[in-house]
């Protein structure tokens, strides 16, 4: 018992390691699926970084749509990328972390267009945002938000169903 | 010389122009801000969160409402001004102290056909 309590912090730290690796792990390999499924469900709306839409002089009716998000890194990315900083070089638990929020963001931003029956969107912007250090600091959270024009598709094309 | 139009029917867009309608008039830039800070409750639940990590729910809504606030503070300057429409709206994120970020809306005010 005594043993227990001289190493507590020790201990914490351990438990606290494990539970970021494998939960957060879990956690990652679950988003990363639903990501993808969503992605081949949102497939049929495209989204360009192109300031001008190719006919500008056609009127469409234009929305706003945006999609944001903000994830935190888990115990053990922390812990990792802590130690990476003393060697330097890539980071990959946050090219990870960063690569499902922005993917995230864009989902959300493609799912906003469709709500509206837009399926173009134009002028897509992404930018991140570290609004993480609370009171306590050290609490890496980065907010991803996606932004763009959604135009309606013009009747003559596209809106025949392709697929079921 | 025009009513104030009301800010309900403001056509927001970030496109430098709008498809098939002319400007008529540019009105200067209109902006609008916000600076929000995080609830210390929440951030405590965040902080458990950030052991497993993933999406911080509460945060995104606190964002969220906080760029839908500073969208509407610039869409209310651009009705004040008798614009119709503003274009190529920006939205900037910044954080100013840990746990409070400051969010911008700008764009640029006009009057469409």
């Amino acid at each position: 018992m005594d043993l227990i309590l001289e190493y507590f912090d020790f201990l914490l730290f351990l438990v606290l390691l494990a539970l970021g690796y494998f939960v957060g792990r879990m956690n990652e390999q679950r988003h990363y699926l639903s990501i993808r499924r969503r992605e081949r469900q949102l497939a049929n709306v495209l989204a360009f970084a192109a300031r001008f839409p190719p006919d500008p002089h056609t009127p469409r009716e234009c929305v706003l749509v945006t999609g944001s998000v903000v994830v935190s890194s888990d115990y053990f990315k922390q812990f990792v990328t802590g130690l990476r900083t003393l060697i330097g070089g890539r980071m990959r638990a946050y090219e990870s972390l960063l690569d499902r929020a922005r993917r995230e963001a864009m989902l959300r931003m493609k799912a906003d267009a469709s709500r509206h029956g837009c399926r173009l969107i134009f002028n897509v912007k992404v930018e991140s945002t570290n609004v993480g250090g609370g009171m306590r600091g050290g609490t890496a959270a980065m907010e991803v938000l996606a932004y763009g024009t959604a135009l309606k598709s013009l009747p003559d094309r596209s809106e025949a169903p392709r697929a079921a | 010389m025009t009513s104030a139009t009301s800010a309900a029917n403001i056509l927001v867009s970030n496109l430098e122009l709008v498809p098939g309608r002319r400007v008529k008039a540019h009105l200067g830039v209109v902006q609008g801000s916000t600076v929000r800070a995080k609830h210390a409750g929440k951030d405590i639940l965040a902080g458990l969160k950030n052991i497993v990590g993933g999406e911080l729910k509460a945060y995104t809504e606190l964002m969220q409402e906080a760029r839908e606030e500073a969208t509407q503070r610039m869409v209310a300057q651009a009705a004040s001004i008798g614009a119709n429409a503003v274009l190529n709206l920006r939205y900037s994120t910044t954080s100013i102290t840990p746990g409070a970020a400051e969010i911008l809306a700008y764009g640029t005010a006009v009057v469409l056909e």
